[in-house]
């Protein structure tokens, strides 16, 4: 059913009266400029030379010579190039392991009379309604020996519960003779979800992978808590401290003697960490984006 | 393999002759056969139960050392000595940890009244866009700022409107003094509002668009040719239209009332102080963690989760008897 109106105005519907209009228009202007004037200008600035911005004396609005010097700064500086990579090394191992993990879990439990299924969708429900806490979860983490490991950065937070719920209605939805059609060819649980489930679930299992992508890649507490050791920080630490607090970059002398004797970050380099860590939203962003509406509604309402 | 397509219908509609069904002999023999059918969803379960496990159950049940004067040194969860209630008496006298109630639940009653009611005007304005090219572009720009994290988010709003950002620096400009929101006390609650703004009104409006799209044109038609006018409809079938939704989420917005934005709050701690910003999440980091004092920290984050889950539920049960299907009764 396509209720939206593609082509103007329904039969019946009046315009608008010209002020409402304008107003209408102006309020979803502001809406827009809000998000994107601030990427432009933190974008513009971490393009623009230290003369450009100190000449405006601060964020840059009007592109005067571009320059990828920031760049070329931030990623000679071991600090923030190893951020990067540990970065997106937690991503795609942590996205791996939560994909797989939920998309296992939800097809176990798309099945109503299986073996033990009450029992399993209890425990991922529970998870739903009642948060540990943080100090247990800390002191089962340091007593797992994961401290300054990537894995605290992973496995604490690899299952979440509204999106197994959410695999799992899609993978309800798929027609039983479907299934059982493949089972009488032969075919075992493994093969029928590689092989028949996952195709029919593509998009809703792309928005989990994005979600999933995106904690990892934004996640600031659990690397705050767990790791230590400034050599295994991700981007989030590095945002916080050099961006946020202004701390000195400690240039060429990473781990060593440190800190102290370098001068703070220009406001150049702390936008292009800035716009490195937007860098993978916006670029995957645009491919899932039509997905959005399913994977949210279906978890949000219909359950 | 054969008795898997049978599966369902025995637990649901129990027909009659099916040699894996319960009735067909003694539970035991059920229970292998079922055993044997459905092993391979068992292993697939498994993963996730070892993780569930590990930090959902094995943290959950070491809320036993809110119960302990907890030394991790000497003893650990086993050989701390227990002390019962004394940390939870101990929470209610802590004037610091009042003041994190009472900002926790201030927080959440001001972002009710000046968050909650802006997704849905956005979503109304977007679904009065006519152009739908247009209404995707718009649509576009405003989800994307759920995607970025709180730390980005905290950057980009101090280099707006901290004491070094860009509007302090237009009214120097200007020959006005400047202005610092980042680290005013006073202002803080309307910095964290403005911030969750940004971040997910936008992203808040996919569920009420939603809403809106399901909604039977005929039915505007209808109004208007009953003489009803824009306002008219709005209000007699958008309005009821989405009801629904608002009240679901409104009332699980209450059942969640305790949370409001944990790293938000982390991050900018520093620059505002505890005063304003020490909320559940914040003192139970500061007065456990940092401290050391992990039986007292483990006490209010077990008081946070207790009372959260009985608002979870009271929230869920509301939705029930108001005929909406509440988030937590999937079967």
């Amino acid at each position: 059913m396509n209720t939206t109106k593609v082509s103007g105005l329904a039969p019946w519907e009046e315009p608008g009266s010209a002020a409402g209009r304008i107003g209408k228009g102006g309020v979803l202007v502001l809406v827009v400029l809000a998000v994107l004037l601030p990427l432009y200008t933190i974008v513009l600035t971490s393009l623009s030379s230290a003369d450009t911005v100190n000449r405006v004396g601060g964020l840059v609005l009007v592109p005067d010579g571009i320059t990828l010097d920031a760049y070329r700064q931030i990623f000679s500086d071991s600090v923030v190039s190893r951020a990067v990579l540990v970065s997106t090394g937690v991503t795609v191992v942590g996205t791996a392991v939560s994909l797989g993990v939920s998309v296992l879990g939800a097809y176990a439990l798309s099945r109503p009379g299986t073996l033990f299924h009450r029992p399993i969708l209890f425990c991922v429900l529970l998870m739903f309604v009642f948060f540990p806490g943080l100090i247990p979860t800390y002191l089962m983490v340091a007593s797992l020996g994961l401290k300054d490991s990537y894995w605290s950065l992973i496995l604490p937070s690899a299952v979440s519960a509204f999106n197994v719920v959410v695999l799992r209605a899609f993978f309800m939805n798929i027609p039983r003779e479907l299934l059982d059609s493949a089972r009488i060819d032969g075919a075992g649980e493994f093969r029928i979800l590689w092989r028949i489930v996952l195709p029919l679930a593509k998009a809703v299992t792309a928005v989990i992978g994005l979600f999933y992508a995106v904690g990892y890649w934004n996640a600031w507490f659990n690397a705050m808590l767990y790791v230590d050791d400034t050599r295994r920080w991700p981007l989030a630490l590095v945002l916080r401290s050099y961006v946020v607090d202004s701390n000195p970059l400690p240039t060429a002398t990473v781990g060593v003697s440190g800190f102290g004797h370098v001068a703070p970050p220009t406001l150049a380099i702390k936008m292009a960490i800035v716009a490195v860590a937007v860098l993978p939203a916006l670029v995957v962003y645009p491919f899932v984006q039509r997905h959005f509406t399913k994977g949210v509604i279906i978890g949000a309402i219909k359950g | 393999m054969s008795a898997d397509a049978d599966t369902r219908s025995v637990t649901e509609v129990r027909p009659g002759a099916t040699q894996a069904g319960p009735a067909a002999g003694p539970r035991k023999d059920a229970f292998a056969a079922r055993l044997r059918r459905d092993w391979p969803l068992l292993v697939m379960a498994m993963p996730m139960l070892v993780l569930v496990t590990a930090f959902w159950w094995v943290p959950a049940l070491g809320n036993v050392i809110a119960f302990q004067d907890y030394n991790p040194f000497s003893g650990g969860i086993l050989g701390s000595p227990i002390i019962g209630f004394t940390n939870f008496a101990q929470l209610f006298g802590d004037a610091q940890f009042i003041r994190a109630v009472v900002n926790t639940l201030g927080i959440t009653a001001f972002q009710l009244v000046f968050y909650f009611p802006l997704p849905i005007a956005l979503a109304l304005l977007l679904n009065s866009v006519v152009s739908g090219r247009l209404r995707a572009f718009i649509q576009g720009v405003v989800y994307l700022p759920h995607f970025f994290s709180w730390v980005l988010v905290v950057a980009i709003f101090q280099q707006m409107f901290g004491g070094a950002g860009l509007l302090a620096q237009i009214l120097r400009d200007h020959g006005h003094a400047g202005i610092d929101w980042m680290t005013n006390s006073d202002t803080f609650i309307l910095l964290v509002t403005a911030q969750t703004v940004w971040k997910d009104a936008g992203w808040g409006t996919i569920v009420f668009l939603a809403a809106l799209s399901t909604i039977d044109q005929n039915l505007y038609e209808a109004a208007a040719v009953d003489g009803a006018r824009r306002w008219r409809r709005m209000w007699h079938i958008t309005l009821p239209g989405l009801r629904p939704v608002i009240v679901l989420l409104l009332i699980l917005r209450l059942g969640d009332a305790l949370n409001v934005g944990f790293e938000q709050f982390m991050l900018q701690r520093g620059a505002v102080g505890s005063k304003v910003s020490e909320v559940f999440d914040t003192f139970v980091y500061w007065s456990g963690l940092r401290t050391g004092d992990f039986g007292y920290g483990a006490a209010a984050g077990l008081f946070k989760g207790l009372v959260g889950l009985v608002l979870i539920l009271a929230a869920n049960r509301v939705a029930h008897a108001l005929g909406e299907r509440g988030v937590y009764s999937r079967s």
